[in-house]
């Protein structure tokens, strides 16, 4: 099989009717979950998976098609959070507007931190990335403006409101806001994945100077996938913010989130666009009971299990757990 | 002029531990995440050493050395050894892994307390001139800057620093002339890891111990690695040193709170106009 060959067929899921149909049942599934009336342990479950499948999507976008290791990418989260709340707790803005605002600065933040930082490639692009997360964190630790370390308390609302975006008296409308994004993300990165701007992030994943010299402008490529990459872990930020109702430094721009971003998607499949899913479902639940089982260490535990599972992955499968699939599966198109 | 020495005695220890970066990268083009980790491994063991034996770090230097040694080649045979050939993505994310997995393991194991050797045999400072130094920072300053020199000494004048040198350059035509890649890759893990330990054990008279203590550490090793160029053990010494006059004039004439920012600011500025480093080869 030629290289050639390799790159036009490898990351997309390809859809047939038998997939569709699997996925809008899937989709219908979880549209009716909560009329089964789960417990609110198993909402809460469900809201982690698809919050962490966002997270690791958008890393997906930036690590996986694009190529670039980005280490601090829970900066974008901790910026949708302060941006949402920020505007709802001194102009009384709904989040609803909020989150937009968020996604916007996390997309102006994302080109001007992304320009002078993707002319920079491999290592060097991975440690500024690191820098760049912990700075923020460290930026909005000092910053009086949204209230240093103690960071926001979000008013609450005597009862459920949709314009503070807060519910009390149950999880289901969270479920729904995060099914919500998170299945017009997925949406979204499936289109990307398939469309030129797809094929030309991942030529200019496997091989930058071929790209170039085919006339794919690499450094604005990368930019425009850190962008899309960024405007996507916002959002998800907002969502969280309003789903715990406090937003603080230690807790949003939490090295956890930049590290289960890479992780899950490194644990799924780099580069497809279910692997950031596959990813989750293992890895959520598995977590939250470690942490549930082992509780009141410190919650090292589940960042113990993090680590491990990551060597592991990169050791024996580094492709990750969706390539465990059955070939015809994962490249449909090869067989036509 | 405080500002300056105090900058300079922090600049030798990052350089110390910069270049044991530098020599694993160098050697197989593999970053250790892990780095800052491992620091704080040294100074953990030199901090039971001191709790459970009574001895002082500076008398148990050699037995961290041996610790951390062990530890580095244990880290080559069971982990970068598997991943030599891959892709970067994947050598980033392996050794991240180890990186999160030995922190957390720490905060499990010792909890996320600080803790301090009590008493060491360095402490108290001298005055020169009107400058107070103390005294244990001035010794780890002064022994790093040895250990760099023994380093350097034997990576380009001894027959086996030769034979490493060679097998970075060309592995393969090391191998074919007789120098075992994987002996060298093992020995560069040992030495590598060996400097971090001379800097731990002399940093933990003074510095508090906690789990985390080594990310600020790798950090720095990072941007030190990165300035001096990727490789080049001799680019660690100038690189450390001014990132410790930045981080304590900074500190001085700015906010001491942005310290890493400034640093970070460095390192953007070389990276983008001079993205080989000073000194560097790639």
């Amino acid at each position: 099989m030629s290289d050639l060959n390799l790159a036009k067929q490898e990351p997309v899921f390809n859809t047939n009717k038998s997939m569709v149909y699997v996925l809008f049942g899937f989709l219908g599934f979880l549209i009716l979950f909560p009329v089964l009336s789960p417990g609110q342990f198993l909402l809460h479950l469900m809201i982690m998976i698809f919050m962490h499948a966002v997270i690791s999507q958008s890393w997906n976008i930036i690590g996986g098609f694009s190529g670039q290791i980005s280490l601090g990418h829970g900066a974008f989260f901790g910026i949708g959070a302060y941006a949402s709340s920020f505007f709802y707790v001194e102009f009384g803005l709904t989040p609803w507007i909020g989150i937009i605002i968020g996604i916007l600065i996390c997309a102006v933040i994302a080109i001007l931190v992304g320009i002078p930082m993707l002319r920079l490639s491999g290592h060097y692009f991975a440690i500024a990335t690191l820098l760049v997360g912990i700075s923020f964190q460290i930026i909005f630790q000092r910053w009086d403006l949204v209230g240093a370390a103690s960071g926001l308390w979000i008013p609450l609302t005597s009862e459920d409101s949709y314009y503070a975006m807060q519910f009390h008296s149950s999880k289901t409308p969270y479920y729904y806001l995060f099914l919500i994004f998170f299945v017009i993300i997925f949406f979204i990165t499936w289109l990307i994945s398939r469309s030129k701007l797809g094929y030309r992030l991942r030529a200019v994943r496997d091989d930058a100077q071929a790209a170039q010299s085919l006339g794919i402008d690499v450094a604005k490529h990368k930019i425009i996938a850190f962008a899309i990459s960024a405007m996507m872990m916002a959002p998800m930020g907002s969502l969280f913010a309003q789903y715990i109702l406090i937003v603080d430094p230690d807790r949003m721009f939490n090295f956890e989130i930049s590290i289960i971003a890479l992780l899950i998607s490194v644990l799924g499949g780099i580069g497809y666009v279910w692997g950031p899913l596959v990813g989750t479902i293992i890895l959520i639940p598995l977590a939250e009971y470690a942490r549930i089982f082992f509780g009141g260490t410190g919650g090292a535990v589940d960042l113990m299990v993090y680590g491990i599972v990551l060597m592991i992955i990169c050791v024996f499968k580094p492709s990750g757990i969706i390539s465990l699939l059955p070939n015809h599966i994962l490249h449909r198109e090869k067989k036509r | 002029m405080q500002a300056v020495i105090s900058g300079l005695l922090m600049g030798l220890i990052y350089a110390l531990i910069a270049s044991g970066l530098s020599l694993i990268f160098g050697l197989m083009e593999i970053v250790n995440f892990a780095h800052g980790e491992h620091l704080m491994l040294a100074m953990f063991s030199s901090f039971w050493l001191w709790a459970l034996l009574g001895l002082d770090p500076i008398v148990s230097i050699p037995i961290t050395i041996l610790i951390l040694a062990v530890c580095g080649i244990a880290t080559h045979y069971f982990l970068i050894r598997y991943i030599l050939k891959a892709k970067m993505l994947v050598q980033i994310c392996a050794t991240f892994g180890l990186a999160i997995f030995i922190r957390s393991f720490a905060q499990f194991l010792w909890t996320p307390d600080f803790r301090n050797v009590a008493d060491p045999m360095l402490s108290g400072r001298i005055e020169f001139a009107g400058i107070f130094i103390g005294q244990p920072q001035f010794t780890a300053a002064i022994v790093c800057l040895f250990a760099f020199i023994g380093l350097y000494w034997f990576v380009t004048k001894t027959e086996t620093g030769l034979a490493l040198q060679a097998t970075s350059q060309d592995r393969q035509a090391a191998e074919v002339l007789g120098v075992p890649s994987n002996k060298m890759f093992a020995l560069g893990w040992g030495l590598g890891l060996g400097c971090v330990a001379i800097a731990g054990s002399m940093m933990s008279s003074y510095f508090y111990i906690f789990p985390d203590v080594g990310i600020n550490f790798s950090l720095f090793a990072f941007v030190a690695v990165a300035l001096g160029g990727f490789g080049s053990i001799l680019g660690c010494l100038y690189a450390g040193i001014i990132i410790g006059l930045v981080e304590s004039l900074g500190g001085l004439l700015i906010d001491p709170s942005f310290k890493l920012l400034y640093v970070f600011a460095i390192y953007l500025l070389v990276v983008v106009f001079k993205p080989q480093g000073m000194f560097g080869r790639y």
